[in-house]
């Protein structure tokens, strides 16, 4: 715990986002965007874990992820979790899921999808968690992690 | 979703469960041996063909008409509201204060669907881009009913371009709810998409995946034969190299069973020659035929009047 926290220093309030695999961690990033984001930003690469092998890190400081947010982070990252920090101290601990639908916040990549065409918010059915398999509700499609693209 | 068909709308087979697909087969035996001209007296079909189908248009027609109703609608995106930018949500806000049941066309993926969520009315998807087909994937399950007597423990195969055959993909999932042997014979660029072999394998199907079509010819009850679509192919060497692997015609019956049928969705180019045609084993024009009590049955259903 101690060599942890010297990698990415601990944040007295916020959000800490765990176990993500390396790969999608600066995706996830993007959930907020550093320019306009006031408070700090710690993020962690390439962390050693029993659990996913190679993961990410990211804390925010004074950030408290909303419902949207936390489902985003579900699709990307379905082993991830996130931590509540007040004072220090981890108040709540979530293991996120994936819904079994999603609506909104994943684009579907069919470019020939009517929710590409008209303003229609997307909705998707979670046929697999892990690895994450997603179909679209209007044409049908399947997409794996490497297709996902978020709204 | 199993149980009443009334206000139901048919956007995909995924949607259907084997009790209601044996539902609907057992409904269209009905209205061919028993036809009602006055069923549907009094009652509207919206056809919204935002793309052009000829067939499928008129079959539904037929179908309607056959049955005493009446049929209003479009046959081109151009003459329709959407020439005029109307959402495909707001055209079914429309047409469902004109008509009691939907039928609809349309080019974009998902449209369909959209059609059924804001319709009061049923919809019946008529074709949604490469997606579904529901109706044509029921008519080539009555056809192979009909001409076989059962579905289950046939041996099946798909010829041609399996890749972007949408009716491929759907009759290849619906059959997947019955038990039998699924043969799929093309070329490697155009065999079937993974995800549909994957669903074989969830439903433990049993399959062949192969190119030679004289080697598996002899153990096939049905023979699905499907066009190779020029469009599909960026580079027209591809296509001439293999438009002409899969022709068959009546020499090719000394290589199957003397009782194998031939389906095709139509239209066809020259992989059926027409020497065929008149032979008992040439189920195509049947099948198109089948498409009239089929979507009588599926009128009928929906709008709960049988």
């Amino acid at each position: 715990m101690a060599e942890k926290e010297i990698v990415v220093p601990a944040i007295k309030d916020g959000t800490v986002i765990d176990h993500i695999p390396s790969r999608v961690t600066l995706k996830i990033m993007k959930l907020v965007d550093p320019q306009e984001f006031e408070h700090a930003i710690t993020l962690g690469l390439n962390l050693f874990s029993k659990k996913i092998g190679k993961k990410g890190v990211i804390k925010m400081s004074d950030k408290f992820l909303t419902e949207d947010e936390i489902e985003k982070i579900a699709v990307l990252a379905p082993l991830a979790t996130v931590n509540i920090i007040k004072n220090y101290e981890i108040i709540k601990k979530t293991h996120v899921h994936p819904p079994k639908l999603i609506e909104k916040t994943v684009k579907c990549p069919n470019p020939n999808c009517i929710t590409n065409m008209e303003k229609i918010t997307t909705k998707f059915h979670v046929e697999q968690e892990e690895p994450i398999k997603l179909k679209c509700h209007y044409c049908e499609r399947s997409m794996t992690k490497d297709d996902i693209v978020l709204n | 979703m199993t149980g009443g068909f009334k206000g139901r709308d048919i956007i995909s087979i995924a949607d259907l469960s084997k009790e209601d697909i044996l539902k609907i087969l057992d409904a269209s035996k009905s209205m061919e041996d028993n036809p009602d001209p006055n069923l549907m007296k009094g009652k509207i079909l919206a056809t919204l063909f935002f793309e052009p189908s000829t067939r499928t248009r008129l079959s539904f027609t037929s179908a309607m008409e056959k049955m005493g109703g009446q049929v209003l609608g479009f046959d081109s995106d151009s003459v329709s509201s959407a020439a005029k930018g109307e959402t495909v949500w707001d055209n079914a806000k429309m047409i469902e204060q004109y008509a009691d049941v939907i039928v609809q066309r349309h080019k974009v993926e998902g449209a369909a669907r959209v059609a059924a969520e804001a319709a009061k009315v049923p919809v019946i998807n008529a074709g949604d881009g490469a997606n579904q087909h529901p109706t044509q994937t029921l008519l080539d399950l009555y056809t192979i009913k009909k001409e076989k007597g059962k579905i289950d423990g046939l041996n099946i195969g798909f010829v041609g371009d399996l890749k972007y055959g949408r009716t491929v993909h759907s009759l290849s999932m619906a059959l997947s709810m019955f038990n039998s042997k699924q043969y799929f014979i093309a070329p490697d660029t155009l065999q079937m998409p993974d995800s549909y072999i994957e669903n074989l394998e969830k439903h433990n199907i049993s399959f062949v995946i192969g190119k030679d079509l004289l080697k598996y010819a002899k153990d096939l009850d049905i023979i699905y034969m499907t066009r190779i679509q020029k469009e599909r192919f960026p580079d027209p060497v591809e296509y001439n190299k293999l438009k002409g692997i899969y022709q068959i015609d009546k020499s090719f019956l000394k290589h199957t069973k003397p009782d194998v049928r031939i389906l095709h969705p139509l239209p066809r180019v020259d992989e059926i020659k027409t020497d065929l045609d008149d032979t008992e084993n040439a189920a195509y024009f049947r099948q198109a035929g089948n498409g009239i009590p089929v979507r009588q049955a599926i009128i009928a259903l929906v709008t709960g009047m049988i």
